[in-house]
């Protein structure tokens, strides 16, 4: 639908980076209009995870000696955001944008291995973001390591007047602190994201992280958060309808790919609308245009709209009782290979993948995917930590703790490999940092 | 057609003329201008007056018709209601259009505060229940003027709701009967102003001009209290001179800075009431009483013909004098509102509830506005009656008429006349000239000293009445006047008209200044 369209204006966040002296090294890859959790539905193909080709991953393949193709079975960087984190995680660039509005941003970043950050919305101005679900979406962050995901909310935060959903507080840019005693720190766990769809390894992995925290003396409690069950339809419901309202610009009137038909106004709506979008668009302005209808409108968005508040509401009823930050995970399992991931359709995946990450969109809440081990497969696992509304910065600061114990390993790929020997030489090295 | 109609619609009646003393109609004028009855404040509540049929027909029983209006007034400011573009209704096609107003993916709307002040205004001013908090949907539909596929409106929750109207028309046979009636208001909300298309069809296509896209509008939803076009032309009328005399929209209807829908039914009295239907494309005050005259008509025709009534959309053919139904392709539209996700609830203060150390820049206090309203159209005609004990009808005449209570104000300052002859001489002569000579009173020749002046003359009787009528006002290039008629020379004056203090009754010596041209 956006072939050949150039954007006249820098979005808010872009032009923040290039008046820090940020360089635009380019635009990535992605679901087409951030509709997806596997970056696999853009015009341009799907997003191959640098992961795929790591030393790590390949020497784990090799015992298992399927002697196929070695290309043939990449992974999925995850999504929708995949390009951004694919290019982060490959050394590309030292950080990237994405966004989120139901882990987005996230998602990919466990899948990649790198940090992936959505503030708080309202903190980071939307101006310029092409709108999926203007309720949740926030422009999220890629980088290696949570110093550097600090580093530039510092200088993406803050109100914005071009966006009149953004907070009128200043915001200073900031650096984290070096937490060291976390015994005054509550972790939460809610204990409905333990769902049976969770790998064994995702799930012992999360454990782990909750055991460390409690070894180092921080407090680390069960608690509830009973809506979570409806929480994805409720998202669906939500995203949706407003899928269906922020697509209804996409007309080739104005800007963008028109079709060629010129018999009426009508058939070129309609065929410029088919041939732009794919069917994931489609499917969903359909969808939302179902609930959005008179007859239907109170039973589907308004309901959609209470089940939100109550759902928004468990959060902050948690985080009332005394709880800092929740811990869960971010994904149900490592990257899968894409020959798998397109056994089912989008919807399907969407529903399966969103599943720890959307809430957190509903609520308005700041979450970080932070990288914790490889799996047995060599492959990335990350954790979800969850904060209060606006307390990004102890949020993060939590997260640095966490990503210092834990020591990720920096991705071994050989083409880097071979380039910058001498700085990998320290495997301890989580990341090239901005400072 | 129209005779008919209006003596069986409302009794009597006859349309309503911008002079006194049956002049001439001016070119652009809105007849209105109502005359008063003797009973001066007496005033009836909105009735539905039943309306007899000229010639009964098979039913024989009688018929109400229920006629409600959609006023869209754009407002007047320098920029759009949710952009930073400006307004302006004479520029280059689409050279006022921002990122915003032509939908560019990413961009969001930000509130006007002057769209806001404005619909706050005109709510104080129609007496209507200011919310205090209000919100902003979406609603939905696919045309080529409506870049965004949908409208920013206030479907929900408006921003002032329950006011009313009052307006004055013309019962009776004379036209000094006079009473006023008041309809309404059912709520006052902001909205985006679409594009503009021009259907090219000889080329077979549509061209569109954004510029017009997102301009604020106000819409205001007349309660249907009204029953017939003299009624709703009359209450239109007023509204422009409220909003002219708020400054909140320039009103002027051939320009489409205000746009009237009608929904008019009819129904037997004491029954329930009818199926609407809706009339567009009105643009001026007297086509809008036609055109709902007309409708009403129709559908008394069609019912006790047996036939029935289409809840359908209909527009106004001024050729042919009679409604027709609009193209309606897609049958009932369902315009899927949705709360506007990217406008967060709009919040107005009073001076009791505002915010300690608020940034007057982003509040509005609506006791402040209250203070700050200028006179209102109904009490400067108050005035005008008290000070100077005019006659009703003829302050509806000198608010009618653009410049023309400046004028007479500042004619009154000058001269030693009373003020009934002013008023008289204002409203039959003057105004009768101007209209002869289709000028507006910005583009009068003569100014409001030197009529001062004249009717200083003619008060002391230095010239009598038919030489003052006679004198013609040439405009020359030094806009003298020449004054033609016997005149004794030791009365001759000069008169000049260019303005500066006149001591009235001073003798002058006459210059002869020749026409030129």
């Amino acid at each position: 639908m956006l072939k050949g369209y150039v954007p006249p204006y820098n979005a808010t966040v872009v032009q923040k980076l290039l008046d820090q002296g940020a360089l635009l090294m380019g635009k990535t890859n992605l679901d087409e209009f951030a509709m997806g959790s596997g970056s696999t539905d853009g015009i341009f193909g799907p997003v191959k995870n640098p992961w795929s080709y790591s030393k790590q991953y390949r020497e784990k393949r090799k015992q298992k000696s399927h002697g196929e193709n070695e290309d043939s079975d990449w992974l999925i960087t995850g999504g929708s955001s995949g390009g951004s984190a694919a290019a982060v995680s490959a050394f590309t660039c030292f950080a990237a944008l994405g966004s989120d509005t139901g882990g987005s941003t996230r998602n990919p970043a466990a899948h990649c291995g790198v940090v992936g950050l959505k503030p708080s919305y309202g903190l980071v101005s939307r101006h310029g973001l092409i709108p999926l679900v203007n309720s949740m979406d926030v422009p999220g962050t890629l980088t290696r390591c949570v110093d550097d995901a600090a580093t530039v909310l510092g200088i993406l935060a803050g109100h914005d007047p071009k966006d009149s959903t953004t907070i009128q507080d200043p915001v200073k840019p900031f650096t984290l602190p070096s937490l060291t005693d976390v015994s005054k720190l509550c972790i939460g766990i809610p204990k409905e994201y333990l769902t049976p769809a969770l790998s064994s390894e995702v799930r012992s992995l999360w454990s782990k992280a909750a055991n460390l925290f409690e070894s180092e003396g921080a407090k680390v409690i069960e608690v509830s958060l009973p809506h979570t069950s409806y929480s994805i339809v409720c998202y669906h419901v939500l995203c949706t309808s407003e899928v269906a309202s922020n697509m209804a610009r996409f007309d080739g009137l104005e800007y963008g790919h028109r079709c060629d038909t010129d018999v009426s106004t009508e058939a070129m709506y309609a065929a410029t609308r088919r041939e732009g979008f794919n069917d994931v668009v489609r499917e969903r302005i359909l969808s939302g245009n179902f609930f959005l209808l008179k007859e239907n409108y109170e039973n589907y968005f308004v309901k959609a709209q209470k089940v939100r508040r109550l759902i928004a509401r468990d959060f902050v009823n948690v985080f009332n009782s005394g709880v800092d930050v929740l811990l869960t995970p971010t994904t149900l399992s490592e990257a899968v290979p894409h020959t798998e991931f397109i056994r089912e359709d989008n919807r399907t995946r969407s529903a399966q993948n969103d599943i720890f990450t959307q809430a957190v969109n509903m609520a308005g809440l700041p979450a970080v995917s932070v990288p914790m081990a490889l799996s047995s497969q060599g492959l990335p696992i990350g954790l979800q930590f969850i904060g209060r509304a606006f307390c990004d910065q102890q949020l993060l600061t939590v997260a640095k703790w966490f990503e210092k114990r834990v020591q990720f390993p920096v991705i071994q790929l050989q083409e880097l490999m071979d380039d910058c020997s001498s700085i990998f030489e320290n495997e301890k090295l989580a990341s090239v940092s901005l400072k | 057609m129209a005779t008919p109609m209006l003596r069986w619609c409302c009794p009597g009646r006859r349309w309503i003329f911008a002079g006194i003393g049956g002049g001439s109609r001016h070119g652009r004028g809105v007849p209105t201008g109502s005359t008063s009855s003797g009973k001066r404040g007496q005033s009836s509540v909105a009735q539905q007056p039943l309306i007899t049929a000229q010639k009964p027909r098979k039913g024989e029983r009688e018929w109400a018709a229920v006629v409600g209006l959609e006023i869209h007034a754009q407002i007047a400011s320098n920029s759009k209601l949710f952009s930073g573009s400006q307004v302006d209704f004479a520029a280059p096609p689409n050279s006022l259009v921002s990122f915003f107003d032509a939908s560019l993916p990413g961009t969001l709307p930000v509130l006007n505060r002057r769209c806001v002040e404005a619909a706050v205004m005109t709510g104080l001013a129609l007496d209507c229940h200011i919310n205090r908090k209000s919100l902003f949907d979406r609603k939905h539909y696919f045309y080529a003027d409506l870049p965004a596929g949908y409208q920013i409106t206030q479907q929900r929750l408006p921003i002032a709701v329950n006011g009313s109207l009052a307006y004055s028309v013309c019962v009776g046979q004379r036209w000094s009967q006079m009473v006023t009636r008041t309809v309404g208001v059912k709520q006052i909300q902001l909205e985006q102003d679409s594009g503009k298309s021009l259907h090219d069809n000889l080329r077979s296509q549509t061209l569109i001009d954004l510029n017009r896209a997102g301009v604020g509008l106000l819409e205001v939803v007349l309660e249907p209290d009204m029953s017939c076009g003299e009624e709703a032309a009359a209450a239109i009328r007023e509204l422009q001179l409220i909003l002219q005399a708020l400054g909140t929209s320039q009103a002027n209807m051939a320009e489409g800075q205000l746009r009237v829908d009608a929904n008019i039914s009819v129904h037997h009295p004491g029954e329930p009431l009818g199926v609407r239907t809706e009339v567009k494309n009105l643009n001026s005050a007297r086509f809008l009483a036609k055109a709902i005259d007309y409708e009403i008509q129709r559908q008394i025709s069609e019912l006790e013909n047996g036939g029935k009534i289409l809840n359908e959309t209909r527009s106004f053919d001024y050729k042919l004098g009679c409604t027709v139904p609009m193209r309606d392709k897609e049958g009932k539209q369902d315009y899927r509102f949705m709360p506007e996700p990217n406008l967060p609830p709009l919040l107005l203060y009073d001076s009791g509830s505002l915010p300690t150390g608020a940034d007057p820049q982003q509040v509005i206090d609506i006791d402040q506005l209250r203070e700050q309203l200028p006179e209102l159209p109904r009490v400067t005609r108050e005035k005008l009656v008290r000070q100077y004990g005019m006659r009703p009808e003829h302050s509806f005449a000198l608010l009618n008429e653009v410049g023309l209570l400046e004028f007479f104000q500042n004619v009154m300052k000058e001269t030693r006349a009373e003020p009934k002859k002013v008023t008289s001489w204002v409203l039959n002569t003057f105004l009768g000239f101007l209209k002869q000579q289709n000028l507006a009173v910005s583009e009068s020749p003569v100014t409001p000293s030197a009529l001062a002046e004249l009717l200083d003359l003619l008060d002391r009787k230095a010239i009598s009445s038919s030489a003052a009528k006679q004198a013609q006002c040439v405009k020359t290039r030094k806009n003298s006047i020449l004054i033609k008629g016997g005149l004794p020379p030791h009365l001759q004056p000069h008169l000049t008209v260019s303005g500066g203090h006149k001591v009235p009754g001073t003798q002058r010596t006459l210059t002869n200044k020749h026409p030129e041209g």
